[in-house]
């Protein structure tokens, strides 16, 4: 398939693919994506902004020009940006492709690394030549403006320009803990969100430090998605409940929301409000405990985001999906185009089914499990 | 509403936090518990405000730079872990003495718009998404644009500047009315002649015993924005 080269978050004729519960495959276009959805529906999506992850460098200890790209921290706390786990590339720019980027110089415990207006310090190599903790000695004010002058967002060798940050940062982006784009939001804009609440359908967020999507090699790629800590405020664990209490959906906008949510149910699928990290990963012998639905890029079959996919529907059915992507000439990759997949019925989170519920209505009940103050 | 009442943890950004009413809302905010975070162009004087009120964030920026909007708001972002209210306050009056609009170079008019309107513009923009989530969370989300009576009054030889504040101001109107949906509130609001450095530049000869002082001003405008506040913001119901 042909990865969207050009760093337009919502292209005019932006596709969209519908796999339906029963294997229906429908084509339509990124705003008809209100027509997908019904009303009492639950939207949730990862309001995390991205961060100038991508760290140009010099190694002290050598001299060498490296780059370093921020991979994770345990926390989403503003004032922890001291303590980063990262990935260090050698010499080069985004123009060659990550696999084939040189390797950076050895790296050792205690080496320091310059950053321009502050240093760093490799505190441990993590079982990797060069996945290392970084420490910066500076402060997290120093932190945050060394980031925001010096940093620029993870770029991409299929996207022909250097990304800015407004080219990574979704509409509703909020918080800056994300080290890519959470690229699913990248197709509502706040015109879509409109039509899906004229819809009847109720949009939330939660935080969820989306990690890196490949480092060049295969022994760290296996070991993607990193531990990654979510934070969901109490309205969206409200309106996730409310969604349990009707019998209606629970869509999610992009695998980080798969990820945060079912890491975050317990095993009755009740999600609490909360901090919490995300350490399991979600393929076919997942059982979908929250989120009925997903709206996500478009990607090659076989790549590990269609693992995550595997957990909403048979693997034939994706295959088949794969095959119309292809066949369509659909563009992948963070700025291509979108599938909404829904959970099938063998797969779909347990709960009272209500199907095609005319209109909103207030639903008064409340849930022994967890109370929140009102549905609507 | 106590004018007086605590605004303990709400997260504030300032633009043109330095100097003038900017830096009275800093002080006021900085008084009454807030979190703030302000911009300005000068690192020296905003490393010397941000000694001055412990727990402030400093950011240096200029908010008519296309580049530094993202800069920006990462490091409000960043630094205050969310925003709740966003002040659009930093303002250029273009070149004293004020000049007639048909000697106005078009320059000027494009760097007094840059500060003026595509400033609050990008930069409200890029937070929009933060104040949403405040709103949702009932938090806050909401954004005051500083006005002027001459976004209003046809003052000869204030055309630069009158006319990047009419504007600003019916920019609020239209993003009020378009926000409603996701509860973030904007309103532009006129603090009065103030005795500001600014003010002693457009008009000279005035008497600053009759200009109002700028921390009067910034009373009014939080007592303003307040009232703006989701009821529960202020205290907050543990769930």
């Amino acid at each position: 398939m042909r990865a969207a080269s050009e760093p337009v978050q919502r292209r005019p004729a932006s596709r969209l693919l519908l796999l339906t519960a029963t294997g229906e495959v429908v084509h339509a276009y990124r705003h008809d994506l209100a027509r997908f959805v019904r009303a009492d529906d639950v939207i949730v999506a990862n309001d995390a902004a991205t961060l100038p992850a991508s760290l140009a460098a010099i190694h002290a200890r050598s001299g060498e020009r490296i780059e370093i790209r921020l991979a994770a921290r345990r926390s989403l706390d503003p004032r922890e940006v001291l303590t980063f786990d990262a990935i260090v590339f050698g010499a080069g720019n985004f123009r060659t492709r990550t696999e084939a980027r040189p390797l950076p110089p050895p790296l050792r415990v205690g080496d320091e690394v310059s950053f321009g207006s502050i240093q760093g310090v490799i505190e441990a190599l993590l079982d990797h030549p060069r996945f290392i903790r970084l420490t910066f000695a500076a402060t997290a004010a120093e932190v945050w403006r060394m980031l925001a002058t010096h940093g620029r967002p993870i770029q991409y060798a299929h996207v022909q320009q250097a990304l800015a940050l407004w080219d990574v940062w979704t509409p509703f982006a909020a918080n800056p803990v994300a080290y890519e784009a959470p690229s699913a939001g990248f197709a509502l804009d706040w015109a879509l969100l409109e039509r899906l609440r004229a819809r009847g359908a109720r949009f939330v967020t939660l935080t969820h430090a989306a990690g890196i999507s490949s480092t060049g090699d295969d022994e760290l790629d296996a070991r993607l998605p990193f531990d990654e800590p979510f934070s969901i405020p109490e309205r969206t664990a409200c309106a996730i409940q409310c969604a349990r209490d009707r019998g209606s959906r629970v869509i999610a906008i992009g695998t980080t929301v798969v990820r945060a949510l079912e890491a975050a149910a317990t095993k009755e699928g009740v999600v609490h409000a909360g901090e919490g990290i995300a350490t399991q990963r979600i393929g076919s012998t997942t059982r979908l405990q929250v989120v009925d639905a997903l709206l996500s890029g478009a990607h090659e079959f076989g790549t590990s985001h269609y693992e995550l996919l595997r957990a909403f529907t048979a693997d034939e059915r994706l295959r088949e999906m794969s095959s119309v992507l292809e066949a369509d000439g659909y563009l992948t990759h963070e700025f291509g185009d979108a599938i909404f997949v829904e959970a099938d019925l063998a797969r779909a989170p347990p709960r009272k089914r209500v199907v095609d519920r005319p209109s909103r209505r207030p639903s008064p009940r409340r849930s022994a499990e967890f109370a929140c103050e009102a549905c609507d | 509403m106590s004018s007086e009442r605590s605004l303990l943890g709400l997260r504030v950004a300032i633009t043109g936090g330095t100097a003038g009413l900017g830096l009275a809302l800093v002080q006021t905010l900085h008084a009454r518990g807030a979190q703030i975070a302000f911009v300005a162009r000068t690192a020296a004087r905003v490393d010397a405000i941000e000694r001055g009120h412990t727990g402030t964030h400093g950011i240096v920026g200029d908010v008519s730079v296309k580049e530094d909007i993202h800069r920006i708001a990462l490091q409000i972002l960043g630094r205050l872990g969310g925003l709740d209210i966003l002040i659009n306050n930093a303002s250029e009056l273009g070149p004293t003495p004020l000049q007639l609009l048909a000697d106005t170079d078009c320059e000027t008019l494009e760097q007094v718009m840059a500060t003026n309107l595509l400033g609050p513009f990008r930069l409200t923009k890029a937070l929009l998404g933060a104040l949403a989530a405040a709103a949702r969370e009932r938090r806050g989300g909401v954004v005051l644009n500083i006005s002027s009576d001459a976004a209003v009054n046809a003052y000869p030889r204030w055309g630069a500047y009158s006319v990047s504040k009419a504007a600003l101001a019916h920019l609020t109107r239209i993003w009020n009315e378009e926000s409603r949906s996701h509860g973030v509130k904007l309103l532009a609001l006129d603090p009065g002649d103030m005795d500001t450095s600014m003010h002693a530049r457009a008009v000279p000869d005035a008497d600053p015993s009759e200009l109002k002082r700028p921390a009067q001003a910034a009373e009014e405008l939080i007592a303003a924005i307040v009232d703006l506040l989701p009821s529960e913001t202020v205290q907050r119901k543990a769930s």
